[in-house]
């Protein structure tokens, strides 16, 4: 799960990391307001969407009076940025967090990851700021220094040292520097972040160490112990249909294609959409309907599948394990029955009990195109795909 | 031989009386796996499907003689499990809950390094659907009857994806020497490469049929392995082609996250690394029998 900036950087503040005053905006009078608070002649007003390179798609405005402030504000909100994170359809703004303008001696990047080959939280850092990390590896990957921590012991402060060296900091700015690693760290532990990202970290020309932007992401496995966190979830940041999806136990992406898909285990539901795609069709999502598919349960998946008015075509494919298929066959004919289908509906069943799955569907006397592979299912779910659109067309 | 489990081998459940464990239990003991018995703490001394329960695994290990266990507690207490059959001696253990925090299995992980490798538990799952060696044991929760014995040993991190590709090579009339999931979280017990060393030495196992998917290393950290250590070939099929980057499919760890995690770029370095690519989901039996056949 993840967070806005000026919440990232409110729980860090609390782990003693230096941030610029700032504060939140609902308004452009609001943003007014919050420059008057901070005082000063130069001040940031940024726009809080769950994405990065924010700067490259118009988010961030640097403003010299109250004027700008406001106009700024006034662009940005309600506004849907796109950047290469949101995708095409981008993201709306409905907040703005104003912060002091901040003299900017040096860009630095900085962050914490989980480590998947060593199984550790590791700690990245790197003199050229500002970039994308991602990018710094591809075109100066020596320019980065990574240190991995022992889960047991936590970070040490020699570790923190060698990183501030690392950065090429000045000594005196050392013993800051470790307290602000070590309070990051702190952060991501105590409230079970899979990764936070400063960048850029700035020593600014009075020489103080500021985190500049801050970004969060949030092990959703852990939620269940950190409500404070769970609380800060925003959902104007995420696809709606993933939101209803996820606030009824499915797990949902929706993607750009139009055969709807509904599938038990998310590895059958990703070859699933490999075969569609192989035979020629394209999916309109990911759902993984999990274990224990009751009639209720795939019944709701029908709706949210079907929501999508793109799907010309939709496929399900059970492999019946925990489930049996005459459960999931007795729930796909209810749905059916219940939600007016008006495209195709092509099922595969597999596994436990499938000769019962299979007599309830043929004897529902329903339009139920069947398949008994996979590669079938796929096949047969492109080619009905296909009809509606020749139909269409005609 | 397979490897992990046989029809010796003595099982116990942890998380015994509960729903689930109750559930799975019963079906684990209809398809004949040797379960001595399950932990629940604060019911010990009950009996539950016929069999002791026991408040600690120690008890288990002592008193029932248990070697290996599968977990059937929930994901805020299932790290603790873990560790404590760890201590307790058990050998092989099985972790079929969904939903374990990251950070619990970096502690786990840490946790059975500590003891030295020929005292060291060996850990599948989290997230996974079990373990099997058809015809003999079964250690998790998947539809048994469509395992086949025979000579491919089968590791994955999909419970689905491995049924189908169970089903795809009995209908070819192939068998499986054991079948192993891996489970889908970013932090597991053992990797594909782990699973690989195992069924390298298992005389049983002629071929390897490896099920991976988008995110993280683990696939062509296996293909490197193998072709430096392995005789035996391997078949792979990797899920996610048309998965789009930054995005979680289901599983915690399915997101491509980094360069060389999508399906395309996993299948273009094995192929590099001499691993026998099924282009399809639906071709994995095929390609496998392809496979057998050529040696």
């Amino acid at each position: 799960m993840d967070i806005h900036e000026y919440q990232a950087k409110e729980l860090l503040s609390g782990y003693g990391v230096k941030i610029a005053e700032g504060g939140l905006a609902y308004s452009p009078e609001d943003a007014v307001q919050r420059a008057r608070e901070i005082g000063g002649n130069v001040w940031v007003v940024k726009a809080q969407i769950h994405s990065g390179a924010r700067g490259k798609a118009g988010g961030i405005k640097i403003c010299k009076t109250h004027d700008e402030v406001e106009a700024g504000a006034e662009a940005l909100l309600g506004k849907k940025l796109v950047t290469h994170q949101t995708g095409a359809a981008g993201k709306v703004c409905n907040r703005l967090y104003i912060e002091a303008g901040t003299d900017i001696a040096k860009e630095l990047y900085f962050c914490f990851l989980v480590d998947r080959i060593s199984e550790r939280i590791v700690m990245v850092g790197s003199k050229e700021g500002g970039m994308e990390i991602e990018e710094l590896a591809e075109t100066n990957p020596d320019a980065i220094t990574k240190i991995y921590i022992e889960p047991a012991v936590g970070l040490q402060d020699f570790q923190a040292r060698e990183m501030a060296f690392a950065l090429d900091l000045d000594a005196s700015l050392i013993s800051h520097a470790v307290k602000t690693f070590k309070g990051c760290y702190r952060a991501l532990r105590d409230l079970d972040a899979n990764m936070l990202e400063i960048n850029p970290l700035v020593i600014t020309k009075s020489d103080e160490l500021i985190a500049l932007d801050a970004k969060m992401g949030f092990d959703e496995n852990a939620l269940f112990r950190r409500q404070k966190i769970a609380e800060l979830r925003d959902k104007t940041q995420e696809d709606p249909r993933e939101t209803a999806a996820a606030d009824r136990g499915l797990s949902y992406v929706g993607l750009d294609g139009d055969i709807g898909c509904m599938i038990n285990g998310a590895g059958l539901a990703m070859a699933t959409m490999d075969m569609i795609k192989l035979a020629g069709g394209e999916p309109a999502n990911f759902l993984d309907v999990g274990g224990g598919a009751s009639a209720e349960r795939t019944e709701k998946a029908f709706r949210l599948v079907l929501a999508d008015a793109n799907v010309k075509a939709m496929l399900v494919n059970i492999f019946a394990g925990i489930n049996r298929c005459d459960w999931i066959a007795e729930g796909v004919v209810q749905a059916v029955r219940k939600i007016d289908m008006k495209v195709p509906l092509i099922v595969r069943l597999s596994g436990t009990n499938v000769e019962e799955g299979r007599r309830i569907i043929a004897e529902s006397g329903l339009p139920i195109i069947t398949a008994e592979t996979l590669a079938e299912a796929a096949e047969k779910a492109v080619a009905a795909r296909n009809q509606v659109v020749a139909n269409q067309g005609a | 031989m397979a490897i992990f489990i046989n029809e010796t081998t003595r099982i116990i459940v942890q998380g015994f009386t509960g729903k689930i464990g109750t559930f799975h239990a019963q079906d684990m003991i209809n398809y004949g796996s040797n379960v001595v018995g399950g932990v629940t703490p604060g019911k010990g001394g009950q009996r539950h499907l016929d069999r002791p329960v026991f408040n600690t695994v120690k008890e288990a290990v002592e008193l029932a003689g248990a070697e290996a266990s599968i977990i059937f507690v929930p994901p805020a207490f299932a790290a603790d499990s873990i560790m404590e059959a760890a201590d307790a001696g058990i050998k092989y253990c099985v972790a079929i809950t969904d939903g374990i925090p990251t950070q619990d299995m970096m502690t786990v992980k840490s946790y059975l390094r500590r003891f030295p490798i020929e005292k060291r538990m060996i850990l599948t799952g989290p997230n996974c659907a079990g373990t099997i060696s058809p015809e003999r044991s079964m250690l998790g929760i998947m539809p048994g009857h469509i395992y086949m014995r025979g000579n491919v040993g089968v590791v994955g991190r999909s419970g689905t994806l491995g049924y189908e590709a169970a089903d795809q090579m009995k209908r070819l009339g192939i068998g499986i020497s054991t079948s192993v999931g891996i489970g889908g979280d970013p932090i597991n017990g053992s990797s594909h490469r782990d699973i690989f060393e195992q069924f390298e030495q298992d005389n049983e196992t002629k071929v390897i049929l490896m099920i991976g998917e988008i995110g993280g290393p683990q696939e062509v950290d296996a293909g490197i392995f193998a072709k430096a250590n392995m005789k035996k070939p391997v078949v792979a099929y990797i899920a996610g082609l048309t998965a789009p980057e930054g995005r979680r499919m289901g599983h915690a760890g399915a997101i491509i996250s980094s360069a060389g995690e999508s399906a395309a770029e996993k299948v273009a370095m094995l192929r590099d690394l001499g691993v026998t690519i099924s282009p399809t989901p639906a071709a994995m039996g095929e390609t496998v029998a392809k496979v057998l056949a050529g040696l």
